[in-house]
């Protein structure tokens, strides 16, 4: 019979210890999780990435909905336990929701702990502890105001970063002489002050916090010297302590957090507690590392395996702050037993520092160049004699033995049992073994494997270069592939970064991006001029020497370097006025070749650049507008003549091809979007294989997407099925926009799909009316500046220095 | 020989775009005359030694040019393709003075020959 195991709190300790338990002993228990917070579980090291816009909430999510559901585990979101009936074995939440269990996990965490100065409560003074407050700072960070933190600790640090490069005048306040001092000595804390100092972030030691001021809302901090320091925004990161309340209304023994023993059972046998609410051996922990193998512990007791035991290990600190790299692990005091090696590069901003105790290292500080800090830690864990390489110790591994400086050597040398991540305690062997063992190809594959590099991720090098030493020249980092040799960044990071810093020109994406060119190249360029057209649809004004010649002369150069013309002919239907004027066209300038294209158009082609206006202008006032056969946008909507002609036809396929066409042409996608509407499952006009394609039948619309028949073939697959025009129109607008917001430049659909998953994009487009709604929205209102024709702006005289030579030197001046 | 006189004004440098270029059409052919971001002023033969594509269409960036048909780069300084690539274009001599540019065609007819 299956138990029943309650869990209170849905953090990552408890949802490390999940995983361990669904491998261990698959479906032994039934599963509830209460979290007070209303959401899934989440990588909660990551949320200063999330703060200074360098990752989202979906990065950083480790449990989605799916996961719960597919491990048949109930999750109550935005439930907090009120009460535990020990004598009856139920939990109780504040919805009034009751539950019985066998075996009952407290996770509750902590609570920032919040100094009870006077104003300590008034609007604007926030703690940083969830994403809530991570939102709550965002919203603030909008008023570009100022904005005070108290406390100059690990979070402290990462929370004034983040609101600075949100734009906010960011003052840190720390009481000690020193930040961060209970990780750093004063001369790594006084290197990293600096560093602060030189992002633009004020920083004050010795500062006492005498109250915060203001009425009705944050207005300054006060100190006891009598400062006051003007800020609409107060966040208090000045530490956490264990949440342990629930656990002592229930009875159980509480010190500073819940006394568990090493297997990580309370006073009461039935109940276990881990993460940052438990106190084991007299101590609580805050970082990640314990917390997981506290995780393992308690999966391996409810598992059934008595003999698991909590053992304490020192953890290294890391700051996550982009640009400041900073290791310290162990105990760093002075001491007369104890002995030090220090080296310092004031210029390089590099300053190290171990301490030994009969010849064996017990600390390390590291500062601006942390690569052999995991040497380090091993050697300290080893307990290793270091008296034979004490000269040259201090330089890190790759000086010893006389090798050369190869960080890739270095990697190599390090002995399987050395640890890689810290965060999971993730050894060296485990990657290794793991890589060739199950024929991982990437690091993605090591982070679902091994959980290396899947937390914190300060580790992503040295399990890169694992994949290197293992896999030697088949490893291709493809999941890093960068833009272009223009920058290390990828397109899906170029994209987000645009739209976190509000990046609105190409030489502000080139600067706050760190281009490594001037001015770019023909890759990185037209990418980026896309992006920032998709995103600021009003503001960006298009770059047109960052397009490719097509987009810029609205014309198809062809292998002569004359040009092709192609009319727009709406859902492929036309005329006999529109076919004389084109025959006209054609006599009076000449054109050498006439031919029907592939999406039922015409093709004129053979056209001198000079004659390009003119050619225009004639077939303007014949109503004709630019057909975009040359452009990452829409081109053409193909259709059969449905229910007017065909005696099989259930709806009118050429009307909605029309009307889908007039409401998207002129706007730009990442690559060419081709569409068709069929009038019934016969399918005349190829709909299958089409970006996106409609087939008519009886009921309504079936909505298709994703094909391809190109350089691939590729059936379309179904997105669903809707009853009107109207909706038709509705969801294939949507999913253009989702389109043009999330792809990479030039890629088509169905190569986009692949990454991102059909089932994501019908949640998004069909599951979700309102998600849908805004795709729609922002369509249609960057449609406002994108419906403009370019051929007929350009017979008016745009960009005509494009069309004419500069000068044409003849014989007689050549030869003066 | 070569004197003052075979110096051809073509232009003002407003009339090429920033990170563009411009055709002057020559009995020897056409050649491309490039503006940089940073307003130096460079020309070439237009005429792309892989299969004949017209540079003055490509994309320029830095003292670059990229080729419209097949992305070959090429230096707008020597002429010559950078990347993988082998080959090169003629470069012309080029002058800015006062705004008004002139090249000296007749330098490209003593190279060909």
């Amino acid at each position: 019979m299956t138990e029943k195991l309650v869990i209170i709190g849905n953090g990552m300790a408890p949802g490390r210890m999940l995983e361990h338990l669904l491998e261990a002993a698959p479906g032994r228990y039934q599963v509830t999780i209460f979290n007070a917070e209303p959401r899934v579980n989440y990588d909660r090291i990551m949320l200063s990435p999330v703060l200074s816009g360098e990752k989202s909430y979906e990065e950083i999510v480790i449990h989605g909905d799916g996961w719960y559901i597919d491990n048949g585990i109930t999750l109550y979101k935005g439930h907090r336990i009120v009460t535990i009936d020990r004598a009856a074995r139920t939990v109780t939440s504040d919805h009034g929701v009751t539950e019985p269990y066998d075996r009952l996990v407290i996770a509750t965490g902590s609570v920032p702990f919040i100094i009870p100065v006077p104003g300590h409560d008034l609007p604007g003074v926030l703690s940083y502890r969830d994403l809530d407050d991570v939102q709550a700072m965002l919203l603030a960070a909008q008023s570009r105001a100022k904005a005070v933190v108290i406390g100059g600790g690990l979070l402290g640090l990462e929370a004034a970063a983040g609101l600075q490069s949100r734009g906010m005048d960011v003052t840190v306040l720390h009481i000690m002489p020193t930040l961060m001092e209970r990780q750093l000595d004063p001369a790594a804390g006084y290197l990293l002050q600096r560093a602060v100092e030189a992002r633009g972030i004020k920083v004050m030691c010795k500062a006492n916090t005498k109250q915060i001021v203001g009425e009705g809302k944050v207005e300054g901090v006060e100190l006891a010297d009598g400062t006051v320091i003007p800020a609409s925004l107060v966040v208090m990161a000045v530490g956490i302590r264990p949440n342990a309340g629930l656990a002592k209304e229930a009875g159980l023994e509480v010190g500073r957090g819940i006394v568990v023993d090493h297997g990580m059972a309370t006073s009461d046998p039935a109940i276990l507690s881990l993460g940052e609410c438990a106190e084991v051996g007299g101590q609580v922990y805050g970082l990640v590392a314990p917390l997981y193998e506290m995780a393992r512990v308690a999966a391996a007791h409810l598992a059934g395996d008595g003999t698991a035991r909590f053992v304490h290990a020192d953890t290294p600190t890391k700051l996550k702050v982009t640009g400041i790299e900073l290791y310290s692990l162990g105990d760093f005091a002075d001491g007369d037993d104890r002995e030090e090696i220090v080296l310092r590069d004031a210029a390089a901003g590099v300053y190290k520092r171990l301490v030994l105790k009969e010849n064996r290292i017990i600390g390390t500080v590291l500062y601006g160049e942390t690569g052999d800090g995991a040497w380090f830690n091993d050697l300290k864990k080893k307990q290793t004699d270091i008296s034979e390489m004490r000269d040259t110790l201090i330089f890190g591994q790759a000086y010893q033995g006389g090798s050369p400086l190869d960080p890739l050597a270095a990697v190599a040398a390090l002995p399987d049992d050395a640890e890689i991540c810290g965060c999971n305690g993730v050894c060296k062997g485990r990657i290794t073994g793991a890589i060739t063992g199950k024929g991982l190809t990437g690091l993605d594959d090591v982070r679902a494997h091994t959980k290396a590099s899947a937390s914190c991720g300060s580790c992503t090098g040295l399990v890169e270069q694992l994949l290197k030493l293992t896999l030697g020249d088949a490893y291709n980092p493809a999941a890093v592939q960068p833009m272009c040799g223009c920058t290390d960044l990828g397109h899906d990071d170029v994209r987000r970064l645009i739209k976190a810093k509000g990046l609105k020109t190409i030489p502000a994406v080139m600067q706050e991006l760190q281009w490594k060119t001037s001015c770019g190249c023909a890759k990185c360029r037209p990418a980026l001029n896309y992006y920032l057209v998709a995103d600021w649809p009003d503001e960006y004004a298009d770059d047109y020497q960052s397009r490719f010649i097509n987009e810029r002369v609205h014309a198809n150069i062809q292998k002569d370097g004359t040009y092709s013309v192609v009319p727009r002919m709406w859902g492929g239907v036309t005329s006999s006025k529109e076919l004389r004027a084109i025959a006209d066209v054609v006599d009076k300038f000449a054109i050498p070749t006439v031919k029907v294209t592939g999406g039922q158009r015409i093709d004129m082609l053979g056209i001198r650049k000079e004659d390009l206006p003119a050619v225009w202008s004639d077939l303007g006032k014949a109503g004709f507008v630019s057909g975009h056969a040359y452009a990452k946008g829409l081109r053409t909507v193909k259709t059969c003549v449905g229910s007017d002609w065909c005696r099989f036809g259930t709806q009118d396929s050429t009307g909605l091809g029309i009307r889908i066409e007039k409401f998207m042409w002129g706007s730009w996608t990442p690559a060419k979007l081709k569409m068709a509407v069929s009038g019934c499952p016969r399918n005349c006009a190829e709909a299958t294989c089409k970006d996106i394609g409609v087939v008519c039948v009886d009921s309504g619309y079936e909505i298709h997407f994703a094909g391809a028949a190109g350089l691939d073939i590729k059936g379309t697959e179904v997105l669903g099925q809707v009853k009107t025009e109207d909706e038709a129109l509705e969801v294939i607008v949507a999913l253009t926009q989702m389109y043009r917001e999330q792809a990479r430049y030039i890629e088509r659909i169905y190569k986009w799909v692949k990454r991102v998953g059909v089932p994501e994009i019908k949640r998004q487009i069909m599951d979700d009316p309102d998600k849908r709604k805004a795709y729609y929205e922002r369509f249609v209102f960057s449609q406002k500046f994108a419906q403009v024709d370019p051929w007929s702006e350009r017979v008016s005289g745009k960009d005509k220095h494009e069309f004419r030579p500069m000068a044409a030197v003849g014989f007689a001046e050549a030869a003066e | 020989m070569m004197n003052k006189m075979d110096w051809i004004a073509i232009g003002s440098i407003a009339d090429i775009p920033q990170r563009g270029a411009r055709c002057v059409n020559t009995p020897q052919g056409r050649i491309g005359v490039f503006r940089t971001a940073d307003d130096r002023v460079f020309a070439i033969e237009d005429h792309c030694p892989h299969k004949g594509g017209p540079l003055s269409q490509g994309i320029v960036h830095g003292a670059s040019v990229t080729c419209p048909l097949h992305n070959w780069v090429f230096s707008l300084e020597t002429g010559a393709a950078l990347g993988a690539d082998e080959g090169f274009v003629k470069t012309i001599p080029v002058k800015v003075e006062d705004g008004c540019v002139s090249i000296a065609p007749g330098k490209m007819l003593l190279a060909a020959e």
